[in-house]
């Protein structure tokens, strides 16, 4: 078996079997990343010499008996995550070289448990966008293409597009995520791979540059959904340094995976069938339900009336925390830093602002600043907290009815690099299913589920209770059982 | 008689409200562990979290909350167990988030009340509107460079408490007394240390005027002043503005204003159109502060004695109102009268601290918290006194000895044989040697001149270098004249 086509699991269980070492794994990683990245582009910065290092030290660890639950899988992290000693760029000009003095708490979880990082992977900038496209590294290329259609280079998805196509390209066992509107969920169905935003509080924030804080969490991708299982599982816990992190023992994530869905009842929202979605949405939706029925679970139509203002509501909230968070970027401390006319502060504002950020990023802290002004907050940011609340009710009032939600991760399949990039609107849409359980604060698993016509990934996602992420890992292994997901990218190590 | 200051129109009332910024006391800041002290090197006491660094969140202080719950309580004002931060958002270089995080919508200590005491005597209530934590920022420093600026962190993210009054004051009396009052219980309460110079309390005085009768005019804000004489002097030099402009046919508009200390007046700063759009949000890294009743209760329950009732209390043990009040000014001045007044007479021992012990203070322009003469040592004085070892005329010159060599007044009792003299034989053959010496006085005394006893009791107590106990010396004189 060729080192990169492991699971997480397979690798873990190989290097516990002394079948292979955490060096051959990393070598084979760097030697991926090496002849693919430059096309497409998952990787921002790949720290080989380091990763080779750890690979050692972890090896070493191995054998003197201490080895930790991820000892010497090869990870990617997203460039979102602040790593010590490591360029953090959040995908934008701003940050300008920053190195990190610091580790994030959820990289530094993976790191207690003997993860081995290969670099940072690309995103849209500040996580902002949908197929990641606004990085100032440049875009990232979906490992994947139309069978009938194979020159055209397809979007991995946003924004943890470098996260999604380093895992489905074979350049990782698997990544870290972040997820504010379906950042990790929307291009782990564009791959093809497996991920899951858990509930709002499960891991911590600290050390990840925030875009809206009451919506970041961070998550995995990976290959598998008990993959996910077993990294989610090494980055959760209470962190005293977030104060909204919740103080709860973390579950055995990757037993969940095995349970049966018997009895288990599957809520089928009847707002998220949309006008005009695509047949082959619909139909992988009822092939999904369908193989759960099989399995012995009970699906139950429900209704969450608010669905429909989901979209609105987050792309006021979210850019007007965005807003306020990306304000410490002003060339002062750290980051670009733009020469003043005459010494001005406020021209040392405008110059670094306007040169650090992309047009994605300064649209959305324009948006933000506009709905937090006197006279429009009133309509516009207090009306959404009150929608918001709304949204949060439907599904608490859901869950009397249901253990678990099944809807499609997304409107369609992945879509090319130069398709839907006039009107950001149309691009604002791809979150339709994905942005109601960041609004609920709820956890969200996408997993693949089938191919559509031009041969591109779909996913299906399981949305769950709060802290039940669990009941996610089980109905979303069920799907994964049934739909024997074997297709590959085109582009793979 | 109400305080009013004549225009060219008539007399005009004045209305005057405070908020006061005061540092909390806390070891860390309200949102990071870094250390508080005043006068560190510039950026040497600085988090991450204070200097905006991404992915650095904010974890509130829980003593920071402690000490505005105690605050509260001492302004007898209700606390909000429920309450929240806000983000108030604009840009400034020595502000590394770009946005302050305050108490905007739902403050942690609602209304409450001061007493104030003027010099008349009369006594007024200031009502509290509200009390609200909120981080500080950092300095800007424009003076140490020609073209640039520099930055200084080590204040960003200290925990400030905003104190809101009413307009309830109607004079720059009635302004300052509240300030010193507000100063004065939140020394007590140990959680500001309430010095101004170093800017760990300013005020931003709100004012207006108005005629008899009228309901409230427009405002101006005169912002950050830093002492008690400077907001006196603010007050009226805005009202007297204030008038001026109402009497010439204009109109005050709301702004905000700066006090020039030099010139004594106040000077535009920003006008309502130029004000901020602050932006105030939900601060979503923090949940809502939630507190238990029975949190509070025990903080209610380990509040030390304040102001007001400590004056009561030394009126009860026998003082004057005046010594009480003085006494009472500073919580270290009460300390200080109470260690010298334990298990000893509390009358002797405010005589003492307020008479010889503040004279001494004044003269060598020395601090109470940088006595002299320690509690200790002074009160040890006065038990050489209560038991005769001393007279109190003899204890005034220990206690100038005391000051120059800082020695405990029992040794220096030794040293210097200052001990009186009680022995009736010795003192016997000094009135003896004295009458001896004076037959000629002792003929006019004994012819009627009564006078001259204390003549002799002077004599004696002279021979005696001082040392003899006055009372002995009395009878003595008496019995050999006899």
């Amino acid at each position: 078996m060729r080192p990169t086509d492991y699971t997480l699991k397979g690798a873990l269980e190989a290097l516990a079997a002394g079948e292979t070492t955490s060096v051959a794994l990393t070598e084979a990683f760097l030697d991926g990343i090496a002849r693919l990245n430059p096309r497409l582009n998952a990787y921002i910065t790949v720290t080989a010499e380091k990763a080779l290092e750890a690979a050692r030290a972890s090896d070493a660890r191995r054998a003197a008996g201490q080895a930790g639950p991820l000892e010497g899988a090869p990870l990617a992290i997203k460039d979102l995550f602040c790593t010590a000693g490591v360029q953090t760029t959040a995908g934008s000009r701003i940050l300008g070289g920053f190195v990190p003095p610091y580790e994030s708490t959820v990289t530094a979880n993976l790191l207690r448990d003997g993860a081995v990082f290969l670099g940072k992977v690309n995103l849209d900038e500040f996580a902002m966008g949908s197929s990641n496209t606004t990085s100032a590294s440049g875009p990232v290329e979906n490992p994947w293409s139309r069978a009938n259609d194979p020159d055209t280079r397809l979007v991995p998805g946003g924004s943890s597009g470098g996260s999604a196509a380093a895992v489905a390209a074979r350049l990782a066992l698997g990544a870290t995520a972040t997820d504010t509107g379906g950042s990790i969920r929307q291009p782990a169905a564009f791959c093809g791979i497996a991920g899951i935003k858990p509930t709002y509080g499960r891991c911590s924030r600290f050390g990840i540059v925030a875009f809206a804080s009451s919506l970041d969490q961070a998550g995995p991708v990976a290959r598998t959904v008990e993959d996910c299982a077993i990294l989610l599982k090494s980055m959760s816990g209470f962190d005293p340094r977030d104060a909204t992190s919740a103080d709860l023992p973390v579950p055995d994530f990757a037993a969940a995976c095995a349970r049966p869905v018997k009895g288990l009842r599957i809520g089928v929202p009847r707002e998220y069938r949309l006008d005009g979605m695509a047949p082959e949405i619909e139909a992988l939706w009822q092939q999904g339900l369908q193989w759960l029925r099989d399995q012995g679970a009970e699906t139950v139509e429900i209704s969450l009336p608010h669905t429909k203002y989901a979209l609105p509501t987050y792309y006021i909230v979210a850019p007007a925390e965005a807003s306020s968070n990306l304000a410490r970027y002003d060339g002062v401390r750290f980051g670009l830093r733009e020469a003043a006319k005459d010494s001005d502060l406020r021209d040392l504002y405008e110059r670094s602002r306007a040169k650090g950020f992309g047009a994605e990023v300064r649209r959305r802290i324009m948006i933000g600043t506009y709905v937090l002004s006197a006279g429009y907050y009133d309509a516009y940011y207090l009306k959404a907290q009150k929608v918001r609340a709304l949204i949060r009710r439907d599904f608490e009032q859901a869950w009397g009815k249901v253990d678990a939600i099944v809807t499609p991760a997304t409107p369609s399949a992945a879509f090319g690099m130069d398709e839907r990039q006039d009107d950001p609107v149309t691009m604002y849409l791809n979150d339709v299913f994905t942005v109601t359980a960041n609004l609920a604060g709820l956890p969200g698993l996408a997993v693949p589920a089938g191919l559509d016509a031009q041969g591109l990934p779909l996913g299906l996602q399981v949305i769950g209770k709060p802290f039940d992420e669990e009941a996610c890992f089980t109905v979303g292994a069920a799907i994964e059982r049934a739909a024997n997901f074997t297709a590959l990218p085109g582009i793979r190590a | 008689m109400s305080y009013t200051i004549d225009g060219t129109t008539g007399p005009w009332e004045l209305v005057i409200g405070l908020e006061v910024h005061a540092q909390v006391i806390s070891q860390s800041k309200l949102f990071s562990g870094a250390a508080t002290a005043f006068g560190a090197e510039p950026n040497s006491q600085v988090s991450f979290v204070d200097a905006g660094f991404p992915g650095m969140l904010p974890v509130i202080n829980r003593e920071c909350v402690a000490q505005a719950v105690r605050t509260g309580l001492g302004l007898n004002a209700e606390i909000n167990l429920w309450s929240r931060f806000d983000r108030k958002n604009y840009f400034y270089a020595d502000l590394p988030q770009g946005y302050q995080i305050s108490q905007y919508a739902h403050p942690i200590v609602g209304q409450g009340a001061v007493e104030i005491e003027l010099a008349d005597g009369t006594k007024k209530t200031i009502g509290i509107t509200r009390l609200h934590l909120e981080q500080d920022a950092g300095k800007s420093l424009h003076d140490q460079h020609p073209q640039k600026s520099f930055i200084d962190l080590n204040r960003s993210g200290v925990a400030l408490m905003e104190i809101v009054s009413e307009p309830d004051m109607r004079s720059p009396e009635e302004a300052g007394a509240y300030l010193s009052k507000l100063r004065q219980i939140l020394r007590y309460l140990g959680t500001c240390d309430g010095n101004m110079d170093e800017g760990s309390m300013r005020a931003d005085v709100n004012v207006s005027v108005r005629k008899a009768g009228e309901g409230y005019r427009t405002r101006c804000e005169v912002k950050n002043v830093n002492s008690v004489k400077f907001v006196m002097q603010a007050v009226e030099a805005e009202a007297r503005r204030q008038i001026e402009v109402w009497e010439s046919g204009g109109t005050v508009e709301q702004e905000t204003r700066l006090f020039d200390t030099q010139r004594g007046i106040t000077r535009s700063m920003r006008s309502k159109e130029d004000a901020h759009d602050y932006r105030y949000f939900p601060e979503p890294d923090l949940p809502p502060l939630v507190l238990e009743q029975s949190w509070v209760d025990q903080l209610k329950a380990s509040l030390p004695e304040l102001p007001d009732a400590r004056r009561a209390r030394y009126v009860a043990m026998g003082l004057t109102p005046y010594d009480a009040h003085v006494l009472t000014l500073e919580k270290e001045t009460a300390a200080f009268f109470e260690t010298v007044a334990k298990g000893r007479d509390a009358k002797q021992a405010a005589n003492w601290v307020t008479g010889d012990f503040f004279a001494a203070l004044n003269r060598l322009k020395r601090d109470i918290t940088d006595p002299p003469v320690t509690a200790e040592n002074l009160g040890a004085l006065l038990d050489l006194i209560a038991d005769s070892t001393i007279s109190g005329k003899i204890a005034k010159d220990v206690f100038e000895i005391m000051i120059e060599t800082g020695k405990a007044p029992g040794a220096i009792v030794e040293e210097r044989g200052l001990k009186q003299v009680t022995d009736t034989g010795a003192i016997e053959a000094a009135v003896a040697d004295v009458l001896a010496k004076n037959a000629d006085k002792v003929a006019e005394y004994r012819s009627g001149k009564d006078k001259l006893f204390g003549f002799f009791v002077g004599q004696t107590m002279k021979a005696m270098g001082g040392k003899g106990n006055p009372a002995l010396v009395n009878e003595v004189v008496r019995k050999l004249l006899g």
